[in-house]
């Protein structure tokens, strides 16, 4: 009964979303090879420790909190030599990350540090006798490996959306552990974190993405995405490579082969023509809505729902109805 | 200032790729390749920091094949100054064997600045260009969409989901670079000859042991085939029912 550590991601001073699925990944693989514990490791500014208990909500047994004001925003070396010590010292068969931009920029250097495998973008895994048995999207989304670690530790990061959050609620034992080294004294610092407007969510969390394409013609027709997504309440915005080179939306924005990997529960594509780069971003979506003039279009043959129409005719229409949908049911 | 650029030889993604009678790799007769699309801007960072310096080198280090010489050509007729190919038959799917053979090149090699692209879009791991920093002890930062180097210190920019990070680092450093940092210019019929010319130097290296096995290669599961449920607002109220009803996600 191998113990697995998950990091529990941050940002701003909460965890977010794919921290707690790090922690339901780490739980499931746990019951499933025997019920080892999970172990989640919380970094951050004085006073994350008050976040703990929530972290025990989705499966965690111990949490294992270090705080320190040089962690307040996101420190690549301090955190990764704390990650790999906790990792040498704790034993662990395996190690769960978040396959986010932070947790692709940590978990490598915890594999180098510690001569570890490493898988990231995983979407399944399972522990299989000597082996950590991954699955993993490989030619943007075409096709599907699935490959065998051996060696101890395995370092993973999940997709983010590819775990259900599921309740597994236990009582967390909370234990503290010292930074490696200072953590002020690194010659990679993080100045400065630039939110989003906060109007809508993040990409790497929402439940819903509506996203946008040419067909909308203009950065300001984009509003029309930003309305739909603002009536579903849980939605973020996405765009096409196509839009983010024009300049209508921000590069961070784009989903596709080059841009964010998302599998949100609602994707909506409006104007979006559906070209390969662009399916290799969101086909792994649960429920995929398009609304396009071209009844040819790629995008109708991912659809699990299409309408043929023009978006500036379908969209205020969706949006209204959508309002009024959420407040019957409010 | 004295760059380094790690490119990739990938299958071009706009074709079919059909999976080997192994179940296990793709089978590559027939296939377009080209120089993975975020090295192509790594290249292109690498070369017009040259350019705003009015000094320097760009050198390209692949590892693979034969056939990776293609696209260090490529590079080079882009402007690169050399290139060095790192030869071993077979390359696994384990960064840490990838970084280990890149960092033993590199060490010795005293470049100011190295340059990865974020990821490779075919394995689709991005774990190489953190882990050789890792190996030589180099600051790195990963995913970086915004760049200035000024008096021997870096400034980027880094994407975030639906957020951007600022970062600082001293040189040299190791670099990962995500869409947004620029567009690489095309090789010109001059940069096509020149590279012809310039130094390709090949050393073979024996790869550590690969602790990731591939077990199969699958197609993805096949979405349910698309369905067009109308025309126009009209369609509107039946969407709505299918996502509170069917799809439940309303």
């Amino acid at each position: 009964m191998p113990n697995l550590l998950a990091f529990a991601e941050t940002r701003a001073g909460a965890i977010r979303k794919a921290g707690f699925e790090a922690v339901t990944a780490a739980r499931a693989c746990a019951d499933a090879s025997g019920g080892g514990e999970v172990h989640a490791l919380l970094v951050g500014a004085p006073g994350i420790a008050a976040k703990a208990d929530s972290l025990g909500e989705h499966g965690a047994n111990v949490v294992i909190v270090t705080e320190h004001p040089a962690f307040e925003r996101y420190n690549p070396e301090a955190t990764a030599a704390l990650v790999a010590d906790r990792i040498r010292s704790g034993g662990y068969r395996v190690a769960v990350f978040s396959s986010t931009a932070q947790g692709r920029d940590l978990a490598p250097r915890v594999a180098a540090i510690l001569d570890a495998a490493i898988v990231t973008d995983v979407i399944a895994m399972a522990i299989e006798q000597n082996d950590i048995v991954v699955t993993h999207p490989v030619d943007t989304g075409k096709l599907i490996a699935t490959w065998a670690i051996g060696g101890s530790p395995a370092i993973i990061a999940m997709r983010p959306g590819a775990v259900l959050l599921a309740p597994s609620a236990r009582a967390v034992r909370v234990e503290r552990a010292e930074p490696v080294g200072d953590p002020a004294a690194v010659r990679v610092v993080t100045t400065e974190l630039r939110m989003g407007d906060g109007a809508t969510m993040d990409l790497g969390d929402a439940p819903v993405i509506v996203s946008g394409g040419r067909g909308l013609k203009s950065a300001e027709n984009f509003r029309l995405v930003e309305e739909l997504a603002a009536a579903f309440g849980n939605a973020a915005v996405g765009a096409t490579r196509a839009v983010t080179d024009d300049g209508w939306r921000p590069h961070s924005d784009q989903i596709g082969q080059t841009g964010r990997l998302v599998s949100p529960d609602l994707y909506v594509a409006v104007g979006i023509s559906g070209a390969i780069q662009h399916l290799a971003g969101m086909r792994t979506s649960k429920t995929i809505v398009a609304i396009n003039k071209d009844r040819e279009a790629p995008i109708f043959k991912v659809a699990d729902y299409g309408i043929v129409g023009d978006v500036f005719d379908v969209v205020p229409a969706l949006t209204a109805a959508v309002r009024a949908a959420r407040a019957a049911s409010a | 200032m004295k760059i380094a650029v790690c490119i990739k030889r990938v299958p071009v993604m706009d074709q079919r790729l059909p999976i080997a009678a192994s179940g296990i790799a793709i089978d590559e007769s027939g296939l377009k390749f080209d120089v993975n699309d975020f090295d192509l801007w790594a290249v292109e960072a690498g070369l017009q920091l040259k350019e705003k310096l009015g000094q320097g080198e760009v050198v390209i280090v692949s590892l693979g094949s034969d056939a990776v010489q293609e696209q260090i050509r490529k590079a080079l007729s882009m402007g690169a100054d050399r290139g060095i190919h790192l030869k071993a038959a077979a390359v696994p799917p384990d960064a840490r064997v990838v970084a280990r053979a890149l960092a033993d090149e590199l060490k010795p090699g005293g470049f100011d600045l190295i340059l990865f692209g974020r990821v490779a879009v075919d394995v689709s791991n991005g774990a190489t260009g953190a882990m050789v920093a890792q190996l030589l002890g180099l600051p790195c930062v990963t995913a970086v969409s915004k760049l200035e180097i000024k008096d021997g210190r870096g400034r980027a920019q880094r994407e975030l989901e639906g957020a951007q990070e600022m970062v600082e680092f001293p040189l040299p450093a190791v670099l990962t670079i995500d869409e947004g940092l620029n567009r690489e210019r095309l090789p010109s019929l001059k940069g096509i000859m020149a590279a012809k010319k310039k130094p390709l130097e090949v050393k073979p290296v024996t790869l550590g042991e690969s602790r990731i096995t591939v077990r199969r290669l699958q197609p993805p599961p096949e979405r349910a085939a698309g369905r067009i449920i109308g025309e126009g607002s009209a369609a509107v109220p039946e969407l709505v029912r299918l996502l509170q009803t069917e799809a439940k996600v309303l």
